[in-house]
């Protein structure tokens, strides 16, 4: 066994993949975590739409994918927030005009170009080929700045989470750490994207963080559960899908979910015992 | 010079003012409660006062010592914090976070803050329980034990014991009493006229602006108190 995985991590394409998914996956956790709590789930969803559609132009327009793609999703999380604070079209409503109308000029884009072939399911479903030297480069570059950005303001982060109206009133700057996290959230999802697909992406946000909320009690162990738990599915799922030659992203997905089972029914037991 | 000045307040949303011609100011030491009816713009004002809310018209002229490090606050309980998996600890403690500081952990001080607050509310022994799990009254204590942490000298409650039994209300209004007594000063907006004729210093009635203003006896024997306490008088 040890000798079949070790050939499997000589190929180049799934050490890559390796790396980009774990750094991926831990920053998704981190972020998850205060997301979930927010309420702001579906922004995470949303902004993959817009990765998508962002990706879909970049390829249309020949412009390099990265380059266009994260500014673009930085920009989108910038206006999510924004609709959602201005209470006259209601949060959910606005994240779901934007996300279906960035899917759509995405599918409009990709098939003017190559005709709706198999680079639209490589978006959509996530390739682990997709990775290039430089996306590796990239990737752990912003991922480092994601995860340093978020352990340095952790404690802000709490206090937001937990209550923006104390946060506010005793002169924290609520608007720019809910901006702060958005901006992380978008890094990420774009980041994650094309290995785990569009459609994919925002679960590594949300399983993780539900998973160790299920038995967890303590915000900072909620946070470290939720990057181990995180990071395990996506090594784990690499695997699995190396070895069963399914694709990586819903492979990911589906060991999420398993393991989201297995915690809830931990959770279950041990209420029950007290 | 008061702690707080407010001249000529106008408040709305969008458009529609809530209550207008707001004048009283909040001197050191005071407590003051501020009454009346729902809708009649008492939540509306705290957040003014808190800066949560630009007024329509008028100003808030804070002291030139009373920074916005000093203000503490406790506000109504949000669905979120419901089902918050947090620490009784890790909550009180965020009540010190560095506002505008660039430090980005929290001090040794800043623990031994938390601890002690924790102590004088009588939650040492929660610090370790998940928020989610306490009841009403033990989530109300660790949330003033936060605000203790930030409030250097003022401290905000807004309707700190709405759904409280009657002896954990008592109690938090005991608890609140002696933080007056300590030289606090408290401003609280409440439903519980009784509790608020008694403990409070001063009465701030609204009701779309200012019916009354003035201390807790003379608002007991004005016709708005008299009629808005009504016959139900405790003692």
């Amino acid at each position: 066994m040890i000798e079949y995985i070790q050939v499997m991590f000589s190929y180049t394409f799934i050490l890559r993949a390796l790396v980009v998914g774990v750094l991926v996956s831990l920053c998704a956790s981190l972020l998850g975590v205060s997301l979930v709590l927010k309420r702001y789930s579906m922004i995470g969803d949303g902004l993959s739409h817009v990765g998508f559609g962002a990706i879909a132009l970049a390829t249309a327009l020949n412009f390099a994918p990265m380059k266009f793609t994260v500014p673009v999703v930085v920009i989108a999380a910038v206006l999510l927030l924004r609709v959602s604070e201005s209470s006259k079209i209601k949060g959910d409503s606005a994240i779901a005009m934007i996300s279906t109308g960035a899917l759509a000029v995405g599918i409009l884009a990709a098939s003017m170009t190559t005709g709706m072939n198999t680079d639209i399911n490589s978006y959509l479903f996530g390739s682990i080929l997709a990775m290039t030297k430089e996306d590796v480069v990239l990737s752990g570059t912003l991922s480092a700045i994601v995860i340093v950005l978020f352990l340095v303001f952790y404690n802000r982060i709490f206090a937001v989470t937990f209550d923006e109206t104390f946060a506010a009133a005793t002169g924290t700057r609520v608007r720019a750490y809910n901006m702060l996290i958005a901006v992380l959230t978008s890094i990420t999802v774009v980041l994650g994207m094309r290995m785990m697909g569009a459609l994919l992406i925002s679960s590594l946000i949300i399983f993780p963080s539900l998973t160790a909320m299920r038995v967890c009690k303590r915000f900072k162990s909620v946070i470290f559960m939720s990057a181990v738990v995180s990071v395990l599915c996506f090594i784990a799922g690499l695997i699995i899908s190396y070895f069963a030659s399914t694709p990586t992203g819903a492979t990911v997905v589906v060991i999420n979910i398993g393991i989201y089972i297995i915690f809830a029914l931990i959770s279950r037991l041990l209420t029950r015992k007290i | 010079m008061p702690l707080i000045t407010c001249k000529n307040l106008c408040l709305g949303y969008e458009g529609v003012t809530v209550a207008r011609d707001i004048s009283f100011s909040i001197e050191k030491g005071d407590y003051y409660s501020i009454v009346g009816r729902n809708g009649s713009g008492k939540s509306t004002l705290m957040r003014a006062l808190l800066r949560l809310k630009s007024p329509d018209s008028g100003e808030v002229i804070y002291s030139d010592d009373l920074k916005q490090d000093d203000i503490g606050y406790l506000a109504q309980q949000t669905p979120v914090q419901k089902d918050f998996p947090a620490s009784v600890g890790e909550v009180v403690l965020s009540g010190c976070v560095k506002r505008g500081g660039l430090l980005p952990f929290y001090t040794a001080e800043d623990r031994k803050k938390a601890d002690a607050k924790m102590e004088l509310l009588g939650i040492s022994g929660l610090k370790n329980k998940c928020f989610r799990e306490l009841s009403g009254g033990q989530q109300q204590r660790a949330l003033l034990a936060r605000a203790l942490c930030a409030a250097g000298k003022i401290l905000f409650l807004d309707e700190p014991v709405t759904g409280l039994d009657p002896v954990v209300t008592t109690e938090f209004f005991e608890l609140i009493n002696n933080m007056h007594k300590q030289g606090m000063t408290i401003v609280m907006v409440s439903h519980d006229i009784h509790c608020a004729v008694k403990y409070s210093g001063k009465i701030l009635h609204m009701d779309g602006g200012i019916l009354f203003n003035g201390t807790a006896e003379e608002y007991k024997n004005s016709e708005t108190g008299a009629v808005y306490i009504g016959g139900h008088r405790h003692d």
